[in-house]
């Protein structure tokens, strides 16, 4: 097994982990850490293939992980706050509970 | 085309215009309507007048015909015409209806319902001059069965009256008994000519090219058609003139006011009958030649002898009825059955001029009796029954003269009175009828019971003493008992008003000199209805008529002394005396005072015929009919019931399951929105998996 798929099993584990507890967590905040786990493994495929890509010199990887890191974060944010006023409505972070859609 | 022929049809409109005008009129406009009816039929007389004076000098047929639907290419046509006969009739039904209607404001001035009569007065006014113009067999049927109707009306005047509901009843039935034989003629005749015109210019069913080939079909029993048809007509007319068997229903018309009758029934309506015979008399003598070998032999007109017989019949029939009654307006009604009897037969043996001449006589002298009879039943508070008058000479004047003077016109008392040369007339064509002497007989003798009742009914009505009081003084049930309604209670007999004797009077003095323009020494009526100029030279006579006239004056004189040896000597004692012809020979009296049973036999046999049939009748419409439109009816709910099964219980319950089906389904497929984001999310995820899959396994492939 080369590099490349040690480095790609490990962020398609880390990618799975992360859905699986997006989907399948309960507290709304450990919904947001899976799909913070999501990106950081998309940010490790990023830099991986960069590596072991055609040109490792020039900083394409990195500046690809960059601007990811950065959305990830403004996206945490945006997140978070959106937890937050829903907490706010609904007084639970349950996501069970907040089921007001249901047809 | 001069201006009264073509303004003839005004003469009938204008009466029943009036009755339609009246028709429309409160109970109580009693001025509107006899001024309509009585203003009404005075024009229609000085138009008559206007025609008549016309045919003095135009004596030849006019007509005016007039298209009045099409079918097929052909056209019926109907029409009015002006002929001497016509003009003598429209002047005698106007001038004596226009007196009665007179009289009638005087009688029915008591009654509440005098609109209603002066309406159905004018609407028979009308009908009648209808049939008097007409041109056309049509024409004169339609005004005919309106003169029959009105005559219902007015006979069921008073309608609340069980007899005359019943009488009325009766007397239409009867005549359209009579009016089937009139229709099944008129429509051979229709059959056989292709016209019902009488005249119109040589295509008439009266004319020359109809009567030529005419006679010369043979119907049956070796009858031309001409008879035939002639035969069937005299059906209409005998029902009509109340001749026998058809009689029945004229004396139980009496019901009716007594203007009704001597309009109705002496006057005009019965003389109807005689009127069309004289009408059609051209078709009934029509007569063809037979040739056996070289000798021609002339058929005799079997219609006519027809006519002459039942007329013969029904004159001596009638006049021994008349011997045998009580009811002053009865005796006057079989006197008029009687005396139609003599006009047929003057038409059968002497033709329309004999028959019409005694018809115009006797519209005047019956019109007076009847009128007189009325006067007496008003004076004597609604009295009818003779044996019940008496003293009347003294007390009723007016009305005992003019009566008298009617009552010798009636008899044919020789000279002075028109009765006589109308009647003489008839007995003199009898007497010269080459078939048989035996109607000459008969006529001979029915002028002796005329004679001879009418003496019977003066001196019960106007001689002795007044029976009414004395009757009524004793018997206070007696006083309470009225033939007619609204009249005051019982006292002396009083003259009857002004109003109501003029007419009398001006009848009587025309059935005292009417009879001048018809004696044999100057028979201006004969020659002018055969078509002359009105002015002719006085003739002599022809042989053989001062014996019939010495004989009749005999056979008249004769009945007038029976009536007086019956009658007259003795004053008659009390009402409950018995007859004194009746003490003489009670069976007879009493046969004769029930019509020889004719009812009876009639309600024994016809009636209950009629009445089973009826029961026949109502049992099929009961079941059959009936029964066939309930299975029909049956059928259509039992086909909706099998209907409704199939569209509620079929089509409905499968569609509102599969709409069921939908609505399950569709909440099942709710269950899937369960509000969780998380489970939308696991279900994005799977099926991008799958997507992916199905890509890359696309792409390998």
């Amino acid at each position: 097994m080369s590099s490349l798929q040690s480095y790609l099993l490990l962020s398609a584990l880390l990618f799975s982990i992360g859905l699986a507890g997006a989907l399948t967590r309960r507290n709304a905040i450990l919904v947001l850490i899976g799909i913070e786990l999501m990106l950081n493994a998309a940010n490790l495929n990023f830099i991986a293939f960069w590596r072991f890509g055609p040109t490792p010199s020039r900083l394409t990887g990195i500046m690809f992980a960059i601007f990811s890191i950065s959305v990830a974060a403004a996206e945490a944010a945006v997140g978070l706050g959106i937890i937050l006023a829903a907490y706010r409505h609904s007084r639970t972070t349950d996501l069970d509970q907040m089921n007001s859609l249901k047809g | 085309m001069t201006w009264i022929v073509q303004n003839l049809w005004l003469i009938p409109a204008l009466p029943i215009l009036a009755a339609g005008l009246s028709a429309l009129l409160k109970q109580r406009s009693r001025i509107p309507a006899a001024a309509l009816a009585i203003g009404s039929l005075a024009i229609s007389f000085l138009l008559s007048l206007c025609a008549f004076a016309h045919t003095l000098t135009h004596p030849a047929i006019q007509t005016f015909n007039f298209n009045w639907f099409q079918f097929g290419n052909q056209w019926l046509q109907l029409g009015w015409m002006l002929d001497p006969l016509t003009a003598v009739m429209l002047v005698m039904v106007t001038f004596v209806g226009l007196l009665i209607f007179i009289y009638s404001v005087g009688y029915m001035e008591h009654d509440e319902n005098f609109t209603r009569f002066f309406c159905f007065l004018a609407l028979f006014a009308g009908a009648m001059l209808g049939v008097v113009i007409a041109n056309s067999l049509l024409l004169l049927f339609m005004c005919w069965e309106i003169v029959g109707l009105t005559s219902y009306l007015l006979i069921g005047f008073w309608y609340a009256k069980p007899e005359a509901a019943a009488a009325a009843k009766k007397a239409f039935i009867v005549t359209r008994i009579g009016d089937l034989g009139f229709l099944i003629g008129m429509v051979w005749l229709y059959a056989q000519s292709g016209t019902l015109l009488f005249y119109n210019a040589g295509a008439g069913c009266l004319e020359a090219s109809a009567l030529s080939h005419l006679p010369v079909h043979t119907a049956f029993f070796g009858l031309s058609a001409a008879s035939a048809i002639g035969i069937l007509i005299f059906c209409g007319a005998a029902g009509k003139s109340g001749q026998v068997p058809l009689h029945v229903w004229l004396p139980d018309a009496m019901e009716g006011p007594t203007p009704v009758s001597a309009l109705i029934h002496a006057a005009t309506m019965v003389a109807a009958g005689v009127f069309l015979i004289a009408r059609i008399y051209l078709l009934m003598d029509a007569q063809y030649v037979i040739w056996n070998g070289n000798l021609p032999t002339t058929v005799p007109p079997v219609a006519l002898e027809v006519v002459t017989w039942v007329g013969a019949i029904t004159a001596v029939f009638a006049a021994l009825i008349a011997v045998g009654q009580w009811d002053i307006k009865r005796i006057l009604a079989y006197s008029t059955v009687s005396q139609l009897g003599y006009m047929m037969m003057g038409l059968g043996v002497g033709g329309p001029a004999v028959g019409i001449f005694h018809l115009i006589t006797h519209a005047f002298f019956k019109a007076l009796l009847f009128l007189g009879a009325g006067s007496v039943i008003h004076g004597c508070s609604g009295e009818q029954d003779i044996r019940r008058m008496g003293g009347l000479s003294k007390s009723m004047r007016v009305t005992f003269l003019t009566y008298m003077a009617g009552m010798l016109a009636l008899c044919g008392f020789p000279f002075f009175f028109s009765g006589f040369w109308s009647k003489d007339a008839i007995l003199h064509a009898a007497h010269n009828w080459n078939i048989s002497q035996a109607p000459f007989y008969m006529g001979a003798f029915g002028a002796l019971l005329t004679a001879f009742y009418m003496t019977r009914q003066v001196y019960y009505v106007f001689a002795g003493s007044n029976r009414l009081a004395a009757a009524t003084h004793d018997d206070p049930a007696l006083a309470a008992h009225f033939e007619e309604p609204a009249h005051p209670a019982p006292h002396h007999p009083h003259e009857s008003p002004a109003v109501m004797t003029i007419p009398l009077v001006i009848l009587a003095a025309f059935a005292i000199l009417l009879g001048f323009v018809g004696t044999p020494a100057w028979p201006w009526f004969q020659s002018f209805l055969e078509g002359n100029s009105a002015f002719l030279i006085a003739g002599f006579p022809e042989p053989g008529v001062l014996p019939v006239m010495l004989s009749s004056s005999l056979i008249v004189l004769l009945g007038l002394g029976l009536g007086w040896y019956f009658y007259g000597r003795k004053p008659i004692a009390s009402a409950e005396a018995p007859d004194a012809l009746g003490e003489l020979q009670p069976q007879i009296f009493s046969l004769l005072g029930h019509a020889f049973y004719v009812d009876a036999l009639y309600g024994a046999t016809l009636i209950r015929l009629n009445t089973w049939w009826s029961k026949v009748c109502d049992w099929f419409d009961r079941f059959v009919w009936n029964g066939a439109v309930q299975t029909i009816s049956y059928l259509v709910v039992g086909t909706a019931w099998v209907d409704n099964f199939l569209d509620a219980g079929i089509i409905n319950t499968g569609f509102d399951s599969s709409c069921e089906s939908v609505s399950r389904s569709g909440d099942r497929l709710s269950l899937l929105q369960d509000g969780r984001i998380q489970s939308y999310l696991r279900v994005i995820g799977v099926a991008l998996i799958a997507l992916v899959i199905f890509l890359l396994w696309g792409a390998k492939a």
